[in-house]
């Protein structure tokens, strides 16, 4: 057993970029639940954002623009959720959980040409000197743009839902679509905007994986992150800060519970492996805990809207 | 329910008609525990179906289901297999073992073959390949070139086929580097890139610079050639996009002749249970085009020890081997018995880790 093997530095760097996927599609997730859609699509997103981001990125030599193509095709995706379900009035669990099998399944054939290719690679944001301090700097200046990106998303997120006219439109329309509607709210267009929204976070989410994280494109790739990120959702009681502890838990547990195996701990395997998923759902659902009322889902979530109703 | 039953019975009786005889055209279908584009594993069986269907052309058809998950929901997978009309189903995960063996007994006129597990029945086959052939090769490999003696394992559940190639990869690379350390972690799953990838970073953050990889995906590869200076080996494919680095050499499935062959004793009437592991000789396991940034004399050294193997002069395990607590294994001069090596559950003396339950 060597513990100092483990740099706590290069560790805590290393699950800032492990938890990014899943903060991305998370934070995505949050929008659309709290404008009362519930979108179990989110693989399918995280999946096509990741192959689109790849192809795009490895036609044109920037990824730049794949990151834009992985937020453009995971909109697109989630689009076809949203006119399924806001226009046709199709029940959301089953359209979300055929997204997520339509999503894997189009990657896959996108994704065909791409298997083994290396992607452009993507630079750290150059802070010059602060990128020198100890420890601080491994941790806080040594990281690409999307790490930046999402946890600028995290404070903008809770801010625009807290704070802004708009926000409070958007959780008007997922507690209650009626009085919302009455008020003279286009209901159908803010779930439609929100849907995108989150599909485009998803996709972004599922980019980082295959042109940061990994790097590379493989099937099937996300392996089930679009999940967790669902369920951290809910564990967060649909806030932001939450989802933000909730992501940084899950990737960093599952960084440090290899890190630990790697330097021969002696606690059995079995324990360490399901750590991830025991420790987040504890700290969540003890955070929760003390409040009186339910868990904060909005009252709308996951109802039928249609005008005439 | 009445239905389905009844169905049920349709297709059993159809089946019993068409029994033990020869048969014009067969149905094989295929179980996967990945994507076929993983890279790796279930790649190479989709390779070897793809054979089948070359060899045989219209007298084959295949169907193929992938990402199939190990355990209850790979019973609903093959029993829908079956009920379409497969006359020879392949399972080639360890995990599908005992939804094989249960879906056999309800199918008796359907013939199963396993891969990598070891339990049969009349309707069953077992088949896996040598794999800790080509692990011994890699062991040598990573102990020559290793700089900082630490050496990356990335494995995925802890059964004996995982277990021999990391006693088969230590040996090896222990014989010719006798402070080589073994730092192995337990990725708990055969197929998730961004885990493997994080393994492989762990691993070469800890100091490793050379990673052996038993899980499906081409992650760890990409991982290493992120960080640089790491060399790694292909897994089940040739992962050969990868080469000259990080990618050094590989051990590639070569499941087509095995496959072509069971298919056509279905053809011809004359398939029956057995159990089949092959290794380098027969070609089942193949060693990928070492490159060059091995250098010459450890190149001679890893195809002399190849075709040690293959012409049988040379047993991977042969003794004096002790096991981890130091009890002895092996004596002088004396080979693993193929029984031990199929149920092998120990770590042979040197290894430090524990293997978990």
């Amino acid at each position: 057993m060597d513990f100092s093997a483990i740099n706590p530095t290069v560790l805590i760097a290393s699950l800032m970029v492990a938890s990014t996927p899943i903060l991305l599609a998370a934070l995505g997730e949050l929008i659309v639940e709290k404008a009362g859609v519930l979108n179990l699509g989110v693989e399918g997103m995280m999946i096509t954002g990741a192959v689109c981001g790849f192809a795009v990125a490895v036609e044109s030599g920037s990824p730049w623009l794949g990151f834009l193509a992985a937020m453009a095709g995971g909109a697109v995706l989630a689009l076809l959720f949203g006119v399924l379900t806001q226009l046709l009035l199709s029940n959301q669990v089953a359209t979300g959980l055929a997204l997520t099998l339509f999503g894997l399944g189009l990657s896959a054939l996108i994704g065909q040409g791409y298997i083994g290719i290396k992607p452009p690679p993507v630079g750290d944001v150059n802070f010059g000197p602060l990128a020198d301090i100890p420890v601080l700097g491994r941790i806080l200046f040594r990281h690409d743009i999307i790490v930046y990106f999402s946890l600028a998303m995290v404070a903008g997120t809770w801010w625009w839902l807290k704070s802004t006219r708009a926000g409070l439109i958007l959780r008007a329309v997922g507690e209650s679509h009626e009085a919302a509607h009455a008020l003279g709210y286009n209901v159908i267009g803010i779930r439609l905007a929100a849907i995108a929204f989150g599909g485009a976070m998803a996709g972004l989410g599922g980019a980082y994986l295959s042109l940061i994280r990994v790097p590379q494109w493989t099937e099937g790739m996300t392996a089930g992150a679009g999940w967790i990120a669902l369920a951290i959702v809910v564990f967060a009681s649909w806030r932001a800060g939450r989802v933000l502890l909730g992501a940084y838990l899950f990737g960093g547990v599952t960084v440090l519970q290899l890190n630990l195996q790697a330097a021969g701990l002696a606690v059995p395997v079995e324990y360490l492996s399901m750590s991830p998923y025991l420790i987040t759902i504890l700290v969540l659902v003890i955070m929760s805990s003390d409040r009186r009322k339910a868990l904060g889902a909005p009252a709308s979530l996951g109802r039928v809207f249609h005008a005439s109703s | 329910m009445r239905k389905l039953n009844f169905f049920v019975g349709l297709v059993l009786a159809a089946g019993l008609a068409g029994a033990a005889t020869a048969q014009d055209t067969v149905k094989a279908g295929f179980i996967y525990v990945g994507p076929i584009g993983d890279g790796g594993w279930t790649y190479e069986h989709d390779q070897g179906r793809l054979a089948v269907e070359e060899a045989f052309g219209d007298k084959v058809e295949t169907i193929y289901q992938e990402s199939v998950p190990e355990g209850a929901d790979a019973e609903r997978a093959l029993t829908q297999m079956a009920l379409s009309g497969a006359d020879i189903i392949f399972t080639t995960s360890f995990g599908y073992m005992d939804p094989t063996i249960n879906v056999a007994a309800k199918f008796p006129n359907v013939v199963f073959e396993h891969a990598t597990g070891y339990k049969r029945a009349a309707n069953v086959s077992t088949y896996s390949a040598r794999f800790y052939e080509g692990r011994a090769i890699q062991g040598l490999i990573a102990g020559h070139m290793t700089k900082t003696n630490k050496i990356g394992y990335i494995a995925s559940f802890p059964i004996p086929e995982v277990i021999r190639g990391i006693n088969a990869a230590y040996i090896h690379a222990k014989k010719v580097n006798p402070d080589v350390e073994f730092s192995i972690i337990w990725a708990y799953t055969w197929f998730d890139p961004a885990k493997e990838a994080d393994a492989a970073t762990a691993l070469i953050e800890q100091g490793a610079d050379v990673i052996l990889q038993h899980t499906d995906s081409t992650a760890p590869q990409a991982a290493a050639e992120k960080a640089g200076g790491v060399i790694t080996f292909g897994q089940a494919s040739d992962m050969g996009e990868y080469a000259p680095l990080p990618r050094v050499s590989s051990i590639i499935d070569n499941w087509a002749p095995y496959y072509i062959d069971r298919v056509q004793a279905v053809m011809d009437g004359t398939w029956e249970s057995k159990d089949t592991w092959d290794g380098i000789a027969p070609g089942m396991v193949k060693i990928g085009e070492i490159t060059d940034a091995v250098p010459a004399e450890v190149k001679a050294d890893a195809l002399a020890l190849r075709d040690a193997i293959a012409a049988g002069d040379y047993h991977p395990f042969t003794g004096p081997l002790n096991k981890q607590d130091g009890s002895a294994w092996l004596a002088e001069g004396e080979t693993a018995d193929d029984g031990t090596l199929a149920g092998m559950n120990f770590y042979v003396e040197g290894l430090t880790a524990q293997i978990p339950n």
